[in-house]
């Protein structure tokens, strides 16, 4: 079947509401190559499990489409159509299955060497989107806040090399009380600015107190979840002719009940915490990939105004001798790698906040956790600059803010 | 077969593909073509030539390698290897980045289309099999020594015209290992794994005789003594080292493959882990050149090759999870770099145009003196 052909009763599998969102669109679906539709699909599916600001830029994106004459249509999307599908590929079922289609259709891409065309298109449709769709500006500043190196006594790793050309490096921070400084913080803006999702607490290790306007993510409060889904893994890995490709279509329809999760709870967050752990590389045993990916995620998908990410030491990698040994010793923490991770991971949680609208504006601070070291990343603040102020973290916030 | 996810909502900016600061006070010399001429090269050329290629495996990006913020982790190659190389900055992968399918790629001079995950052979004559077709070399001649998974069918091909009985003999170490290991531990299976993409996938292959057979009739080792040298390594890569080390001292074959693939730890996304797999890599690539220099074999008429299978995504690519990953097929997952060095190849010489991996076999061809018929690229004009 090809995008041409949908009807409304094509989407009766659909929750209700993404159903009566594809009906309400079909004129403009129909009009779309099948080189891009499954991938818009796949988003409208899961409507009913998406943030907020992922709805609102769903309902926005098939507004602009259906807002396109047939010749803008061409003209946007004529690299799209010129992509070759096999008569295979375009017998699955892409409409009640796209994210499954959208796994082949990388695949052939890459096969059929067509990536490139393909990136080329995306990249002019994403220009498109950006330019055609008025990007919701935050309410205030967007403020990200990444603390490191948790457990490390001292170091003489030369910290925030990639971010200090953008900001200022303090080197005289007072340490005292500074995580309690810093969610106190997250706190304030949380209850001053009550938005769905839009402040957040990422721990890589145990939640410490926090207030209960703020979502919270943490590697420990899921180790049951992560030990299903191991659990889950080794046993799917056991079965004649499980490879690699059928193990993650496995892993993408697992439901939070399937992991243990128990009904009732926040729904749209469960099902993101289960996205976390099946669709992250790395998540499910190291801890510095659990707060960096779930950082991403958040930054993406939920858009908060306030992200405080806390890295945690990860167990430390095993190096082969030892897994040769008859008695391997229990897991341990991997101190220094960890803060190398961490500090790979402030970057790329920079990297992503400013990917969102009001960048310009944001915020950014990343404190060596419990020594004096710190950066911080904003308009009014300097950039290649050292600084060696005494402050404490508050101090620090309120020069930022 | 890597698996990129293709959002088009995702795809933001473009890293930059401007190449001029790479290697910035290496004090290399930037070399020309026209610099390099033929005739400069031929009397240097020895009568017995040995060839040892190099895939500084699993992906590894330029930022972490030879440009400027990357030289720290490879010293070794940065203080022993460079100023005795030609080095291009610009080698362009337009195949799959999958690291057998690339690997695969790079064997054939052709972009191979084979799944990724799947034990099977190139659909292209491999330059192993062009080398001893030509060059009428027994099998003992030509060597692979590779990660597990998939890699034991990427000696030889299924061309008719080629494959069966034309194409390297491949080393699994870790295959070795797992035959040696009489009584494994749950964790021992863990060693098996190099498709760090998915943590739990080993496709099982060959018997445990053959793979003990290989370690005694061959490398003569015992599985004893295998096993107990084994435990004194820290990775993979470093049992594939020491594999090479007794092929070298034991076969003294004439070509010489040898895939690494500690780095693709990356996919783990601990970036701590993916600098190590870099430093160890270069530390291993330090050590190969040192024991081909010191083997009376090889000293004097080896040429090494050392070049990634292909790189890992930028980090500002919103599409992908910048060094995690290399599934986004942006330049900086597509562009790496290569470096040659032995009798003939200019020294400390830096070429700034690009490449394409699919060059490698042609020019290798041209070095030995085969012909690479069906291989598509050219040989590299400066290398030969």
């Amino acid at each position: 079947m090809l995008p041409s052909d949908l009807k409304s009763d094509d989407f009766r599998a659909y929750p209700p509401e993404a159903r009566k969102l594809a009906v309400d669109s079909l004129s403009a679906l129909r009009r779309l190559p099948l080189s891009f539709l499954p991938n818009l699909l796949r988003e409208l599916i899961e409507y009913h499990d998406k943030f907020p600001a992922e709805r609102a830029a769903l309902e926005k994106e098939l507004a602009n489409l259906a807002s396109l004459s047939d010749s803008q249509v061409s003209d946007l999307f004529g690299d799209f159509s010129r992509i070759t599908l096999s008569p295979k590929l375009e017998r699955t079922d892409w409409v009640n299955s796209p994210a499954q289609f959208v796994e082949q259709l990388s695949a052939a891409l890459w096969t059929t060497h067509q990536l490139d065309a393909f990136r080329a298109a995306a990249t002019k449709y994403a220009d498109h989107l950006s330019s055609a769709i008025t990007a919701e500006m935050p309410p205030i500043p967007r403020l990200g806040i990444t603390v490191i190196g948790q457990g490390v006594t001292s170091s003489d790793v030369p910290l925030f090399r990639k971010l200090r050309p953008y900001g200022t490096y303090f080197s005289h921070v007072k340490p005292e009380n500074g995580l309690r400084l810093l969610l106190d913080a997250v706190a304030t803006r949380a209850k001053a600015h009550p938005v769905p999702y839009g402040h957040w607490y990422v721990d890589g290790g145990e939640l410490a107190d926090h207030d209960s306007a703020v979502t919270t993510i943490s590697y420990n409060a899921l180790t049951p979840i992560r030990e299903a889904l191991l659990n889950r893994m080794h046993s799917e890995t056991e079965r004649p002719g499980m490879g690699p490709e059928a193990l993650r279509s496995i892993m993408a329809q697992l439901q939070p009940a399937d992991l243990g999760m128990s009904r009732g709870d926040d729904r749209i967050l469960q099902r993101f915490q289960v996205k976390l752990l099946t669709e992250g590389s790395g998540t499910q045993v190291f801890s510095t990939s659990f707060a960096q990916w779930t950082a991403r995620e958040a930054l993406r998908r939920a858009q908060p105004l306030t992200l405080l990410v806390r890295f945690a030491p990860r167990q430390r990698q095993k190096p082969m001798n030892e897994l040769l040994s008859a008695n391997p010793n229990q897991p341990e923490l991997d101190v220094a790698g960890s803060l190398m991770d961490a500090d790979m991971g402030a970057y790329y949680n920079w990297l992503n906040q400013q990917r969102l609208s009001g960048a310009e504006n944001s915020r950014f601070l990343v404190w060596f956790e419990g020594h004096n070291s710190a950066l911080a990343i904003g308009p009014s603040i300097p950039r290649r600059t050292e600084s060696d102020s005494e402050a404490d973290l508050a101090k620090l916030l309120s020069w930022l803010l | 077969m890597t698996q990129p996810r293709l959002n088009p909502n995702q795809i933001g900016f473009r890293p930059s593909s401007n190449r001029r600061e790479f290697l910035r006070n290496a004090g290399l010399t930037l070399g020309s073509t026209l610099l390099c001429t033929p005739v400069a090269r031929a009397a240097n050329i020895p009568p017995k030539k040995k060839l040892v290629v190099v895939t500084f495996g699993g992906g590894a990006r330029d930022q972490e390698t030879f440009a400027p913020e990357g030289q720290e982790n490879i010293p070794n190659m940065m203080r022993d290897l460079l100023p005795r190389a030609t080095f291009f900055t610009q080698v362009v992968n337009r195949g799959i980045l999958g690291h057998y399918v690339a690997t695969a790629s790079l064997a054939t001079g052709v972009y191979e289309t084979i799944n990724n995950f799947a034990a099977l052979p190139p659909e292209n004559p491999t330059v192993f099999e062009y080398y001893r077709k030509d060059l009428k070399r027994p099998s003992s001649d030509a060597w692979v020594v590779a990660p597990s998974n998939g890699f034991n069918r990427i000696g030889e091909s299924n061309h008719r015209s080629y494959g069966p009985g034309f194409g390297a003999r491949v080393v699994l170490p870790k295959y070795l290992l797992k035959a040696a290991m009489s009584e494994g531990g749950a964790d021992y299976q863990h060693l098996l794994r190099d498709n760090y993409e998915n943590p739990y996938y080993t496709p099982e292959l060959g018997n445990k005789e053959f793979e003990l057979q290989q370690l005694e009739m061959v490398l003569k080792l015992s599985a004893t003594d295998f096993r107990t040298h084994a435990k004194t390594l820290s990775s993979p890569d470093e049992l594939s080292l020491y594999i090479v080390r007794q092929l070298i001292r034991q076969v003294a074959p004439s070509f010489l493959w040898i895939t690494m693939h500690d780095i693709d730890v990356a996919h783990a996304g601990a970036y701590s882990l993916y600098i190590d797999g870099i430093r160890r890599t270069d530390r291993l690539c330090g050590e190969l050149w040192k024991l081909l220099e010191s083997e009376p074999e090889y000293s004097g008429k080896t040429t090494l090759v050392i070049l990634p299978d292909f790189g890992r995504d930028a980090d500002e690519d919103a599409g992908g999870n910048g060094f995690q990953h290399h599934r986004t097929g942006d330049a900086a997952a597509r562009t790496t770099w290569l470096m040659a060095m032995g009798p003939g190849i200019r020294e400390g010489v830096v070429y700034d145009r690009a490449v394409e991996s699919l060059d490698l076999v042609p020019t290798l061809g041209a070095m030995l003196g085969f012909s690479p018929s069906l291989a598509h690229g050219k040989p590299i004009s400066e290398l030969v």
